[in-house]
């Protein structure tokens, strides 16, 4: 699974354009790049408040949901975001970091509604180059693709996606991004980049956001996140570290 | 029902960098001035929780309404143009300010070779350097002509910079400021271009080494290097911009007012004058007539364009003819560059807008291209603009895109990254320009501008070029993997590149092959001033923001002139 998760990367970066991602993803090889961000040891938070394992009975446990329904799909959510952003000896994964939150609040928001965008028809499928051509919404999209994850589970391995193992939720998130997915009004490969986008923004949006849970994502990453100012660092020679702020006060 | 208003002496279409250099200019000479602005009023006030990237960054907090109105986009004539439904190769503005408000500063004067790029190439290398079908013609000025208003609009905006660049246009003054912070980071650069005989400089830049106070009497603050310019404001008031310099400067006068929720969807013309603007309420959807002696269009490019185009005024180009001037030369830019991956961490997230160093040896016509298939070049650059987390996620090349690999050579690369970037001149051809779509409008009812682009040979040769001599600066800064950029195959406006589009509205000496003259009147009607990088004859290998700024003082000049004594100003 590995390699071909590996080939398809290459893939589906180059379909676009390369032109902004291209430096960094062009010719050449890198040797094994094995070592970890030294700065920081494990500081992962595995039991984030109100992850389903704790749940109080209300869909969503103690946080609650905004846009899904029931803790069946935002479960799922949960575990496809933890695939694609897992947690391990840097520091906490998706799950951890409260991803699905920051999405299910996003796709209750302008985000899921495209309230910001020209959603007018007549709708045509258009190249790869003319961008989104869909006519359904983002917060559709989602849900149509958690119920095709599902849906895919059964047909696959005669299980609730929720309880495969971890390669097996990898080979179908796998056949989304290489458009194996029959979707309605959309590609399985646009809903899979638009999925892999919406985990890192919950993982590094500031916290008030609803991910980024305790600023894990920038402790991991080395971003101080909200800084005044760095005109006495900036001349440093050597790295400087630096605690993390957030705009809101209680992160 | 439209309620005509009171006449006034000019009235700008939108209060960005061109907009508020107009009106202040025209104010302080006693003209009576409106700026129609179709977004808000704000300032730096409203920036004091600026450092938010998911908000400003990725949803685009001070965009652009699409939902309102976009562009249709095509690559060639055989394809069915569909509407940008979504921002992201290039980011349209609104609001007091425009783009002025989230650009990153960078401000540069394009090259003496740019404003003569038609007699100068074939002088040198023959007429028949490219094929027929690159529309390159000189602008109908040259750089001395220009080179007052440069030095006007580096003074208002404070640029800082050093005056060390071999291949620049001579300058009246220095810049008005010293130069950035030249950090580690910069250092590397500078060592490595001067080790293989280039010639580097700081960047000009509009985020300022030090508080300055500029001829109007305006103050921009010291840059405080907090990485958050490009897609914000800035909340020192440090990066130069509209609202801080030329507007309150206009609004001094007591002869300046700006209807903010304004959106304009016509200029009015009776005969071979305009007589004012037709414009909507953006929020009751009032429709009103702003009647004026002079109309000047100051919005972003293609709102320019679309303008003219629905106003029905001026030849609409046509591809498969030639004729016409109303949307030809559309040009974008070229970004060739490779990024080098190192060991140790560095200060990546640190940073400002134009912090940057720069080597112009590959730009322009400082290098020769007799045994090359293209023209022109790019300005290499190594910029420390603060890399944030959500989109600046670098990964080796092979390592997959999701998982558990991904995260970790993804955090481990994002302060272990640098690149170095061309922004490599676009030529125009004959199939690149701009029309109005037959389809789609927006929500006043008025078709959408049509955008038909797509990349070149002459881009392509470019790109490839260009990006070798990246690769060999990043390797000679002692990268430990050196990655090229990739070829470039179609224009894809999905991922985001630059916010630099340029033509559509181009000036020049003959009416026959441009739309406005070199004050940017419109040949078509004396009373008519459009603005912008849209009178770009074709872009160039810089940011446009000095060159736009330049005409814009050269275009406030002829609208006085025009105001007092009327007629051709050519």
């Amino acid at each position: 699974m590995a390699d071909k998760n590996k080939n398809f990367s290459r893939r589906d970066f180059l379909k676009t354009s390369g032109i902004a991602t291209g430096a960094l993803i062009g010719g050449g090889i890198i040797g094994g790049l094995i070592g970890a961000n030294t700065n920081r040891q494990d500081t992962a938070s595995t039991n984030a408040p109100g992850t389903p394992q704790e749940s109080t009975g209300a869909p969503g446990g103690v946080r609650g949901l905004t846009f899904f329904k029931n803790n069946a799909e935002f479960e799922i959510l949960n575990q496809a975001t933890e695939r694609i952003f897992p947690e391990d000896d840097l520091g906490p994964g998706a799950i951890g970091l409260g991803v699905a939150y920051f999405i299910d609040q996003q796709l209750a928001g302008s985000y899921g509604e495209n309230s910001k965008e020209y959603m007018q028809g007549p709708f045509f499928e258009g190249e790869l180059t003319q961008g989104y051509q869909s006519r359904l919404k983002r917060n559709e999209m989602f849900r149509q693709g958690i119920q095709l994850m599902q849906q895919e589970a059964q047909s696959r391995f005669n299980a609730n996606f929720v309880d495969l193992e971890g390669g097996q939720m990898d080979e179908i998130l796998t056949a989304f991004q290489e458009d194996e997915i029959q979707m309605r009004g959309t590609t399985s490969l646009f809903f899979f980049r638009l999925l892999r986008q919406a985990t890192l923004e919950g993982a590094y949006a500031d916290p008030i956001y609803g991910g980024n849970h305790n600023m894990e994502g920038w402790r991991m990453k080395g971003f101080p996140g909200h800084q005044a100012a760095y005109i006495n660092e900036i001349d440093s020679e050597d790295f400087v570290e630096i605690e993390p702020q957030s705009l809101g006060m209680e992160h | 029902m439209v309620t005509t208003l009171d006449s006034v002496d000019v009235v700008t279409v939108g209060v960005g960098w061109t907009g508020g250099i107009i009106a202040a200019e025209c104010a302080k000479e006693g003209l009576k001035v409106v700026g129609l602005e179709r977004g808000r009023e704000r300032g730096t006030e409203d920036f004091s929780i600026v450092h938010d990237e998911y908000r400003y960054a990725v949803r685009y907090e001070l965009m652009q309404d699409l939902s309102r109105e976009t562009i249709t986009f095509r690559n060639n004539r055989q394809q069915r143009a569909l509407p940008m439904r979504q921002m992201g190769s290039f980011l349209l503005g609104e609001g007091l300010g425009g783009s002025g408000t989230h650009w990153n500063g960078q401000t540069w004067r394009f090259l003496p070779y740019d404003f003569q790029i038609k007699t100068m190439t074939d002088e040198k290398y023959g007429a028949n350097k490219l094929p027929a079908e690159y529309t390159i013609q000189d602008w109908g000025i040259t750089y001395d002509e220009l080179e007052p208003y440069f030095d006007r609009f580096e003074k208002t905006a404070g640029i800082s910079g050093e005056n060390n660049n071999p291949f620049a246009g001579e300058r009246s003054s220095d810049y008005p400021t010293p130069p950035m912070k030249k950090t580690p980071l910069l250092q590397r650069f500078e060592t490595a271009t001067s080790n293989l005989g280039l010639s580097p400089f700081m960047l000009p830049s509009a985020n300022l080494s030090e508080a300055y106070e500029n001829p109007d009497g305006q103050q921009i603050n010291a840059c405080q290097y907090c990485g958050f310019c490009e897609r914000f404001g800035c909340e020192y008031g440090a990066k130069t911009s509209p609202e801080i310099t030329v507007v309150p400067a206009a609004r001094e006068t007591g002869n300046y007012e700006i209807k903010f929720n304004a959106n304009v969807v016509e200029v009015m013309k009776e005969g071979d004058r305009v007589t004012g603007v037709r414009y909507y309420d953006t929020v009751t959807f009032e429709e009103f007539i702003q009647p004026a002696n002079v109309v000047v269009l100051t919005s972003y490019v293609l709102n320019n364009a679309k303008l003219l185009m629905v106003s029905g005024i001026g030849q609409q180009y046509d591809p498969e003819t030639g004729q016409g001037t109303l949307g030809k030369n559309y040009a974008y830019q070229i970004l060739p560059g490779a990024s080098g991956f190192f060991d140790e961490q560095m200060n990546t997230f640190m940073g400002a807008g134009a912090l940057g160093m720069t080597v112009d040896d590959f730009n322009g016509d400082a290098f020769d291209h007799g045994d090359l298939d293209f023209i022109h070049g790019a300005s290499l650059s190594m910029t420390q603009t603060g890399s944030r987390p959500i989109l600046h996620n670098p990964i080796p090349p092979d390592t997959p895109s999701w998982g558990a690999d991904f995260k970790r050579a993804s955090i481990e690369n994002y302060t272990r990254t640098l690149s170095v970037g061309g922004q490599g001149a676009s030529m125009p051809h004959r199939e690149n320009y701009m029309a109005l779509d037959g389809t789609y409008k927006d929500v006043y009812g008025v078709p959408l501008l049509q955008l038909t682009y797509n990349f070149t040979d002459q881009d392509r040769a470019l790109h490839s070029y260009i990006t070798e001599r990246a690769g060999e600066i990043m390797q000679e800064m002692g990268a430990k993997t050196v990655v090229a950029g990739n070829p470039i195959s179609d224009y894809d406006i999905v991922p985001y590149q630059t916010t630099h589009n340029t033509g559509g509205t181009i000036m020049g000496a003959d009416p026959g092959t441009s739309v406005v003259n070199n004050f940017l009147q419109h040949w078509d009607a004396e009373n008519l001033f459009v603005v912008g990088a849209g009178n770009f004859a074709h872009n160039g290998g810089y940011n446009p923001t000095g060159t736009v700024g330049a005409l814009a003082y050269r275009c406030a000049e002829g609208v006085i002139r025009y105001s007092r004594e009327g007629g051709s100003l050519v």
